[in-house]
């Protein structure tokens, strides 16, 4: 099998001295989605924080190494991962809203992301834009580029994080929560949108929600944090549906689901 | 038939700024019985929180009517909107942010029980009842809200709810912003409740699989409007509306 895009050996991370994430080794090849769940304060964020160099200053990764297509993210100077964050490392956040500026249009701010690291004219800039917008079934790119974020509703400015972070086609894209503030019926789109982007560039993913129904539908493979230690890392199928560990159990028995007569689920 | 405690009316809520004007809510009925829940679910935007602020007076209603127990409190003010209060009492989503950060849980807990005349050293007896009643040790009186978790939050916050004994809780999205794992904890809670105290429960959720394990009513809301009303396993399972449909379809 092909060197995995992604490999994190034996990571214990630490805020202020404290370990917050012990001893996490997963790999991930290109095109593979992993899910990371676990309930709040389990460490799901800080290890994709860990990933993109965003620790800050009192978290360190004390132990263990972070292997991005050969090179060691952790011991990389800053000026080097910046260089790989945005073409090789996307992320998408939580509250892309938050992410974006409120007094800036949405194609001002993805032009300036994009010019960072290539010299492209604005018009190019806004035909790329409006290709992603498209596959991500965001009707009438031009305005939504000529839109400042607050006149945008919650879905559509999350799709602007992942077109943002797909524009650069990542080889990695990092997604923290990228459903969570979301309504069902738009958390769902979204989830499909997501998918078709990695069947369309062969992008590896990293989401991290607590969400298990979306792990289920998207991930090729499940991590199970509790207190930062790994309770559990395998196939999705078998972490949700016939797992051995107590913890992960409880986790999955805790889930609502909805019972639909005649339907397996 | 049982007894019917709240009803709502044909509510309308109408929000205007300067010229322009929206349409909340339109013409919104039901009636809830003691010691049932109804529930409503919708999107964001789709009116939930505004009924819940309309029966509890937060915002004024701009049509319509309310009854509670037989009475009309539409327009009801100052002492008899406060005793209102004693028949209703809400949850918010955000337990953290519902409590004074400044004071403890117990102030918080007991701060209706103080208001409404009861001596200091019953107040205190009475709060460790409430916190033991909602799965706490009686030691979190003296805790800040920035001490406890937020599961833990949330179950002070339905302590003081619960402080003056109310009929009917209205549930604002208590558990959306909690851990399954916490989310399964509180509403276990809550059914136990519903049993022990003879509740009646408004639970205003985005989850459906949730309002089909804890009630026995429930409305689709779309845009301000009434889509279903009915049972959730006959919505669940046969959905009339084309919108009630996509909403059951986007459940993970």
């Amino acid at each position: 099998m092909a060197e995995p895009l992604l490999r994190t050996e034996h990571i214990t991370i630490c805020y202020n001295g404290r370990p917050v994430v012990k001893d996490v080794s997963f790999e991930l090849h290109a095109g593979e989605i992993l899910g990371v769940v676990g309930e709040s304060g389990s460490g799901k964020s800080t290890i994709i924080k860990a990933v993109m160099g965003l620790l800050g200053k009192g978290g360190m990764v004390t132990r263990g190494d972070i292997w991005y297509k050969g090179q060691n993210v952790v011991d990389m100077p800053e000026k080097e991962l910046r260089k790989l964050l945005g073409p090789e490392i996307g992320m998408v956040f939580q509250d892309c809203k938050a992410a974006l500026c409120p007094i800036r249009t949405v194609g001002d701010q993805i032009y300036e992301s994009m010019s960072e690291h290539e010299k492209v004219s604005r018009k190019e800039i806004y035909e790329r834009a409006s290709e992603v917008m498209g596959k991500i079934k965001l009707d009438d790119p031009k305005r939504v580029l000529d839109s400042y974020p607050f006149e945008l509703s919650g879905g559509m400015n999350q799709r602007v994080g992942i077109c943002t972070a797909m524009m650069q086609r990542p080889s990695l894209l990092l997604a923290d929560e990228p459903t969570s503030a979301l309504d069902v019926t738009v958390q769902k789109q979204v989830v499909e949108e997501m998918k078709l982007m990695r069947d369309d560039y062969n992008t590896a993913m990293i989401v991290v929600t607590h969400n298990i129904g979306v792990v289920n539908v998207m991930a090729d493979k499940v991590l199970v944090l509790q207190h930062g230690e790994v309770m559990d890392y395998g196939p999705t199928d078998r972490v949700i549906n016939h797992s051995e560990n107590a913890y992960t159990r409880k986790l999955m028995d805790s889930v609502l689901h909805l019972k639909r007569n005649g339907s397996a689920a | 038939m049982a007894e019917i405690i709240l009803q709502a009316e044909h509510l309308r809520k109408v929000f205007t700024s300067g010229k322009k004007s929206f349409t909340a809510v339109s013409d919104v009925s039901f009636s809830l019985e003691r010691g049932q829940c109804l529930g409503i679910v919708g999107e964001s935007g789709s009116g939930k929180s505004t009924i819940a602020k309309m029966i509890t007076h937060l915002i004024d209603i701009t049509e319509g009517r309310v009854v509670l127990n037989g009475k009309d409190i539409t327009q009801v003010k100052g002492k008899e909107l406060r005793d209102t209060y004693k028949e209703i009492q809400m949850v918010f989503q955000m337990p953290m942010e519902s409590f004074n950060p400044r004071y403890t849980l117990g102030d918080g807990i007991g701060e209706s029980l103080v208001n409404s005349g009861m001596k200091k050293t019953d107040v205190k007896k009475k709060v460790e009842e409430l916190l033991v009643l909602c799965g706490l040790e009686p030691e979190f009186a003296g805790r800040y809200p920035h001490e406890v978790s937020g599961g833990q939050c949330q179950r002070a916050a339905i302590a003081r709810a619960l402080a003056i004994e109310p009929s009917i809780l209205i549930c604002d999205e208590a558990t959306s912003a909690l851990d399954v794992t916490v989310q399964k904890q509180v509403l276990e809670l809550l059914i136990r409740l519903k049993k022990e105290k003879n509740l009646s429960f408004l639970l205003i959720c985005h989850d459906l699989a949730l309002v089909q394990a804890f009630c026995e009513d429930v409305i689709v809301l779309y845009r301000g409007e009434v889509m279903e009303h009915g049972a959730p396993d006959e919505i669940i399972n046969h959905p009339k509306t084309e919108y009630t449909r996509k909403l059951i379809d986007s459940v993970l």
